[in-house]
């Protein structure tokens, strides 16, 4: 019976693994064996030509405790994050609500508010870079005439990180702000109205209904905020090179700067399997407990 | 009784273009339930928009209760409203929707739970007050949007096709649950439908529009039995009024004649009105509704008792008894005379058939019927 059966289990079996083979390939290249190679990596001395790298288990993660800098940069991205995700996604929604009412040059201000996502980060920065220049960049044109004084905004300590935070938000809101208007436009307009009869403000209607409603689209714009509050460091490159003395640099430079500045890869890849462990344990987080709390359709 | 308890005055909102109503005026007086019966795009919703004060007017007013509440938004109109959507709030339970506007209003915590529990016992809700929207049948949904308009305990309650929604079983029962809920409440309700049966079997008054306006204001009775117009008479009724050329019933062809298929009689060949051909006869079980072809007339039909041995393609003479006769004015479309009170112009016999003369055919110019029938 089996026997009889064998060669069309077998071409079964081939056609399943068939189907697997592009997600599995792709997945094994590009995900799967980096994280397992930078695991490894991190387990490993920094080799020179003289010491030959050897194996020194957990010694890097301990180097790395040690290293002020990495506190430093951990520090800067955990303000870095504090303030750009809240900020980027209250403005979204501010600019989301505003955009959906009903008021002429309507799809102008979501073209506007759109562009900046549609800019390159890189170009961002340069343009940033023209309002910040000390003397002769716009804020300071606009503060002068108020009468205050030149700012260099990106080559003091006190407010270089503040000045990358501001470049991050403004680029974006405009992005979360289309998720939150698409799902605005999800919300059927008769149950504004049901609220309206029964009395509720306008407020009301936004905190006890509109709110409620975008929380699948908010844990969405959440999860993508916290993984671009790692990842999207392009306008460091343009702005500060993390500096004035490591005040605006972000983890994911700092594990940049080790690898390919300093070739320290075993410390890179150290860094990198914590950054991994924290956004893992972030995810899970967000999709066991919050997602439990959230209504979906 | 001595003020109306709904007032419009010559209410208008036009959109450019198409939509809307114009000099809509109607009153309505405390605990009557009224319908705003007419065909799609014919501004029946707008109208009770308007009155909810979801729309503004752009001319007119609005009294309710002998205040003028033109300019009111629609909280503070007194107002209740069941959508056609429902529109209940698909994160919030049962309970939470019911309550949702009392909360809003800040009612007492026990007085919102003892309104709570009415609702749902009077909507037969019960068990079902944490589930959420998603989690009921349509019919379950359709009734925790009437116990949201019944909680609020508002003397007006507005429901735009409530029952649009539901199969045609559900429809039936629903329908008797709202009649009985507004009895019993003495709620004075404004329905707007497209279906001629729930307006006709729900309702104190029927309001019928055309095209933005009224065509007829009156009791579910003065609709079926006198409509104002042939527009009125085609869309009243199942099977509707059937609408005869007058020139083939022996009058002027400036007039067109319309008699209920239940007042139309069969009569032998040499007493017959007009004679008929049969397109189709459907048996209803009590009885049969047999369709009828006359090159005059449109909408013919005869509704006989039982079976009956008319097969399509027979040929049946018809007696149209002159008091069961409207008269309508074949340009205009509006009711001419009314038989009882004008006995003076009872229409002759028309004695075509006999004379061996043959009805007049389709292509007279005159005859504004759109009928194409050879």
């Amino acid at each position: 019976m089996s026997h009889a059966n064998t060669p069309d289990r077998q071409r079964r079996a081939i056609h399943g693994w068939l189907l697997l083979s592009p997600a599995l390939i792709m997945l094994s290249a590009f995900a799967l064996y980096p994280s397992v190679a930078t695991l490894w990596t991190s387990l490993w001395s920094r080799g020179t030509r003289r010491r030959p790298s050897e194996f020194v288990g957990l010694d890097g993660y301990r180097q790395l405790l040690d290293d002020p800098t990495f506190w430093k940069v951990v520090s800067n991205n955990l303000i870095y994050a504090g303030i750009t995700i809240p900020a980027s996604m209250v403005i979204a929604l501010t600019m989301a609500l505003w955009a959906n009412s009903k008021m002429p040059a309507r799809s102008f201000l979501r073209t506007a508010y759109f562009t900046p996502t549609v800019l390159p980060m890189i170009a961002a920065g340069n343009l940033w870079l023209f309002f910040y220049t000390p003397s002769f960049g716009i804020l300071n044109k606009i503060g002068a005439l108020f009468g205050a004084e030149a700012v260099n905004w990106l080559g003091q300590p006190d407010t270089a990180l503040w000045a990358i935070c501001m470049v991050t938000i403004w680029k974006e809101a405009g992005f979360f702000m289309i998720f939150y208007l698409a799902a605005l436009q999800t919300i059927p307009p008769d149950l504004r109205e049901a609220a309206e009869i029964e009395g509720a403000s306008r407020w009301t209607y936004t905190r006890r209904i509109v709110l409620p409603l975008l929380m699948p689209t908010t844990l969405f714009i959440l999860v993508n905020a916290m993984i671009n509050s790692v990842k999207l460091i392009d306008h460091l490159f343009i702005l500060t090179k993390g500096g004035p003395s490591d005040s605006s640099k972000l983890i994911l430079y700092y594990i940049w700067e080790n690898a390919f500045a300093y070739f320290d890869r075993p410390a890179a890849a150290a860094m990198t399997v914590l950054v991994l462990i924290a956004l893992g344990a972030l995810a899970a987080f967000q999709f066991l407990v919050l997602d439990r709390r959230t209504h979906y359709r | 009784m001595s003020q109306a308890f709904l007032n419009l005055e010559n209410v208008t909102r036009q959109w450019e273009g198409q939509g809307g109503v114009a000099g809509i005026s109607l009153s309505l007086n405390e605990g009557a339930f009224l319908s705003i019966l007419g065909p799609s795009g014919c501004g029946k919703s707008t109208l009770l928009r308007l009155i909810a004060g979801l729309e503004q007017p752009q001319d007119g007013r609005i009294h309710m209760r002998g205040r003028d509440v033109t300019d009111l938004p629609a909280s503070k109109r007194d107002l209740s409203m069941v959508f056609q959507s429902y529109a209940l709030f698909p994160h919030l339970s049962v309970a939470e929707n019911i309550l949702f506007g009392l909360k809003v209003r800040r009612v007492s915590r026990p007085d919102r739970e003892r309104r709570l529990h009415e609702a749902v016992a009077l909507t037969g809700l019960s068990g079902l007050e944490t589930r959420k929207p998603s989690e009921l049948s349509g019919g379950q949904r359709q009734r925790v949007a009437l116990a949201r308009a019944v909680v609020a305990d508002r003397p007006l309650c507005l429901m735009d096709e409530p029952l649009s929604n539901l199969d045609a079983k559900l429809r039936n029962s629903v329908r008797r649950d709202i009649r009985a809920l507004q009895r019993r409440l003495g709620l004075t309700v404004v329905y707007v439908t497209h279906d001629q049966g729930e307006a006709m079997s729900l309702s104190d008054r029927v309001v019928l529009m055309r095209k933005g306006r009224i065509e007829q204001f009156g009791t579910p009775a003065e609709l079926y039995a006198r409509p104002a117009s042939t527009f009125a008479a085609e869309f009243i009724g199942e099977p509707p009024m059937a609408l005869i050329r007058g020139d083939a019933l022996g009058t002027s062809s400036d007039l067109t004649v319309g008699a209920r298929p239940e007042h139309i009689e069969l009569a032998p060949a040499n007493k017959a009105d007009l004679t008929a051909r049969v397109l189709d006869a459907e048996f209803l079980g009590s009885e049969t509704l047999l369709s009828l072809e006359h090159p005059g007339a449109k909408g013919l039909a005869l509704i006989l008792p039982g079976d009956t041995p008319y097969a399509p393609g027979d040929t049946v003479g018809l007696c149209i008894p002159a008091q069961h006769r409207l008269l309508f004015d074949t340009q205009s479309g509006k009711i001419e005379k009314e038989p009882q009170q004008n006995p003076a112009t009872r229409i002759r016999q028309n004695t075509a058939p006999r004379d061996g003369q043959t009805a007049p055919t389709a292509t007279e110019p005159t005859f504004d019927l759109q009928r194409t029938d050879p």
